[in-house]
């Protein structure tokens, strides 16, 4: 008996049993601790916020001072909601008026990686200047690593004014 | 292959052996139940550290900001108040296990000879613990925190001597200073200062060995499995009772700071409420000795308790002086927090994240008359001079305003002309009538430090809202927030009861959607609609 006591493989007088279902309930116990904590912190972090719907709509320019065929790109006030926080903030848009009035606005980050591009009037293509992609004036990808044509803002005319919406979903 | 990889670990770390030798440990055959609750004590160390860290990805650490951060984790975060729910509750739990812990150690008198420098450590653990729950309390900075925090760091400030420095120290008067140090000290500082001390505390338990009975003669035992087995029961029904407190048991939030707010009923944490109770006792310049020498004397002997009990261990039974002291104590301490209980009116602050409860941006909580401040205050551009933020700009920061200052009836002859009221002002005069000009006035006193980047961060509609609302003397028959008349039915809340489509119907005439009524029809642009219509639709309900 002495001996067991001073060897590490051996405690105690415990019988076999007895000393299995301590081990059992001790994993038992620390699995349903680890669980209980671990899903509650999953769900917290993965789980998207309830956002309250802002009002999405935005009077973001004047239709007359647009050019016709010639991209633009406008700036306007809009209200986000960023976390704790509803912002309001300074947003941009390129806008092209097509002849009929109708207008079509790009939301102002490539597709790929979600750089700020430009017009480039020379070339008469939209350059991101991260990775080179290039888009055509009606926003389909002509070169470059995007994976899809720029996306869209839904827009309405109301008389003279253009109002910018949310983003129209992927085709 | 598993095998493989832990014969791999073990001989490169020796990670096997070092588990082995740690729960492998000799333990005196009287160890026992008894013992759990030092292991629950680091257990729920570790709760504390996992769901404060889960917190802090959520967390805003300036005040205003943190208020709105707490706000959406408990409303908008699927989790987030049983995230805090555990954080709260255990941080009270934790104190309780720290102090059995302690009861324990003193009733059998394991901080005996060796063993002092382990009760030492474990009395500075102790404070740890109470200078996380003080710091951990201003965080969510609603009343309850803002307030408690006052009336603790003016009692650090009549600490004798070190009082003007301890004040300089935590921030000087509560705003952003303190705020930020309390949340370094909550985060940064204690955390890891928390971890090398249990560190020592078990390594110094480890050194001496877990204290026997007097007459435990019997041969020793392995710590693994039996012992361990208990701490896990231990742990798991502290655990049981923190998770039903987090579940059942909202953790409340309270109003946004307001340091001007004169009805609230400031109170500390329910395990510092004996220290509160004591200094009603004490009165004049005695007031020292009961916040600070008295708790000071007690801690210290608390501190010295292993050379003040010199004595050989003798059998629990028999350690009736100690019992008697232990049984004393917890009567004081019962009955100075009964009292304090007693002594609190009762509060009438709503908690702002109850369920139904009005999830309450900054600017519901102003007036239409203050929001069209707002405006007439962004058309003004008052914050080119102004630009607060604890900043003085061509113009003082008017968070920072001497009491004085601080009334309609200075500001509005100030606004009409400045020069006259503050001599070599260079501030231009504000032309607004004298309805604006007290809509002004009124906006410039709800700012306040706390307050201050919240309001100013008001959405557009809002104010235009607000504006609209103002210009068409909406308020000659309606109320919001208990100001304006009462002829036609009250706004507070009018979003919940009418849609957008049955607002603007009632604009452009009001008989077709309220027969009988006496409004006369408004015309509005149909960005002026927008905006009425949406300010109107988040108006919280009255007593929100």
């Amino acid at each position: 008996m002495d001996d067991q006591h001073q060897s590490h493989q051996v405690a105690d007088d415990l019988s076999p049993t007895r000393r299995s279902f301590y081990i059992k309930f001790i994993y038992g116990i620390m699995t349903a601790i680890g669980a209980a904590l671990a899903a509650p912190a999953a769900i917290y972090l993965l789980f998207p916020p309830k956002i309250r719907k802002e009002g999405q709509w935005v009077d973001a320019a004047d239709l007359s001072s647009l050019p016709t065929g010639t991209p633009e790109e406008i700036s306007y006030q809009r209200t986000r909601v960023d976390g704790w926080k509803v912002t309001s903030e300074k947003a941009t848009a390129w806008v092209v008026k097509q002849p009929d009035n109708q207008v079509i606005a790009f939301s102002p980050q490539c597709t790929h990686l979600g750089c700020a591009y430009h017009w480039d009037d020379p070339s008469h293509t939209f350059i991101c200047p991260c990775h080179t992609s290039a888009f055509s004036i009606d926003g389909k990808v002509l070169a470059g690593p995007a994976p899809r044509p720029l996306d869209r803002y839904e827009v309405k005319v109301d008389g003279n004014r253009l109002q910018i919406g949310p983003l129209e979903p992927h085709a | 292959m598993h095998n493989k990889i832990i014969e791999w670990l073990e001989h490169r770390t020796g990670i096997q052996t070092a588990i082995k030798d740690f729960l492998y440990e000799d333990i005196p055959a009287s160890s026992g139940w008894h013992q759990v609750i030092g292991s629950m004590a680091v257990f729920f160390f570790i709760i504390q550290v996992f769901t404060g860290s889960l917190l802090a990805f959520n967390y805003a650490p300036t005040p205003g900001e943190a208020y709105n951060s707490v706000k959406y984790i408990m409303t908008e975060l699927t989790g987030g108040s049983l995230i805090r729910g555990l954080h709260h509750w255990g941080a009270s739990m934790m104190l309780i296990i720290v102090v059995l812990h302690m009861l324990q150690v003193f009733l059998y008198g394991a901080y005996k000879k060796p063993r002092e420098a382990t009760w030492m450590m474990g009395v500075v653990l102790l404070l740890i613990t109470l200078a996380f729950g003080l710091t951990g309390y201003l965080l969510p900075w609603d009343n309850r925190a803002y307030w408690g925090t006052v009336v603790t760091t003016q009692i650090a400030g009549q600490a004798p001597i070190a009082g003007p420095y301890l004040t300089r120290l935590l921030g000087g008067s509560v705003g952003n200073v303190t705020f930020s140090r309390f949340y370094a000290l909550h985060t940064v500082l204690l955390p890891p200062l928390t971890m090398i001390l249990i560190g020592i505390h078990i390594y110094l338990v480890r050194k001496h060995g877990v204290t026997p009975a007097v007459d435990d003669t019997a041969p020793r035992r392995k710590f693994f499995p039996e012992q361990v087995f208990k701490d896990t029961v231990g742990v798991a029904i502290g655990f049981l009772i923190l998770f039903m407190m987090a579940v059942f048991a909202r953790v409340p939030l309270g109003r946004l700071a307001d340091p001007t707010d004169t009805t609230f009923v400031p109170r500390p944490e329910w395990y510092f409420l004996f220290l509160f109770q004591t200094l009603k006792f004490f009165k004049g310049p005695l007031e020292a000795v009961g916040s600070v020498v008295l708790p000071g004397v007690a801690l210290l002997a608390l501190f010295l308790i292993p050379f003040i009990d010199r004595g050989p261990l003798v059998r629990l039974g028999k350690r009736t002086f100690a019992f008697t002291f232990a049984a004393l104590a917890l009567l004081a301490w019962t009955g100075l927090t009964t009292a304090a209980i007693m002594t609190t009116p009762k509060t009438t602050e709503a908690d702002e994240t109850a369920p139904g409860a009005e999830n309450l941006q900054a600017w519901q909580q102003l007036t239409p008359e203050e929001l069209q401040g707002l405006a007439f205050f962004r058309k003004e551009n008052c914050k080119a001079c102004h630009p607060g933020a604890g900043k003085r700009g061509i113009g003082p920061d008017l968070t920072q305003m001497i009491p004085a200052h601080r009334t309609a009836a200075w500001m509005i002859p100030h606004f009409k002309n400045p020069a006259q009221v503050v001599p070599g002002s260079s501030m231009p005069p504000v032309h607004l009538d004298d309805a604006g000009l007290n809509a002004l006035s009124a906006f410039v006193l709800k700012l306040t430090p706390q307050s201050e980047q919240a309001v100013l961060s008001t959405p557009d509609f809002v104010v235009q809202g607000a504006l609209i609302y103002q210009t068409n003397h909406c308020d000659a028959c309606h109320q919001i927030m208990g100001a304006g008349q009462k002829l036609g039915p009250p706004l507070d809340g009018v979003g919940e009861r009418r849609d957008r489509a049955w607002l603007e119907k009632h604009f452009q005439d009001p008989k077709s959607t309220s027969p009988g009524s006496i409004m006369p029809p408004y015309k509005f642009t149909p960005q002026e609609m927008d905006a009425i219509c949406k300010y109107l639709g988040q108006l919280p309900k009255a007593g929100g």
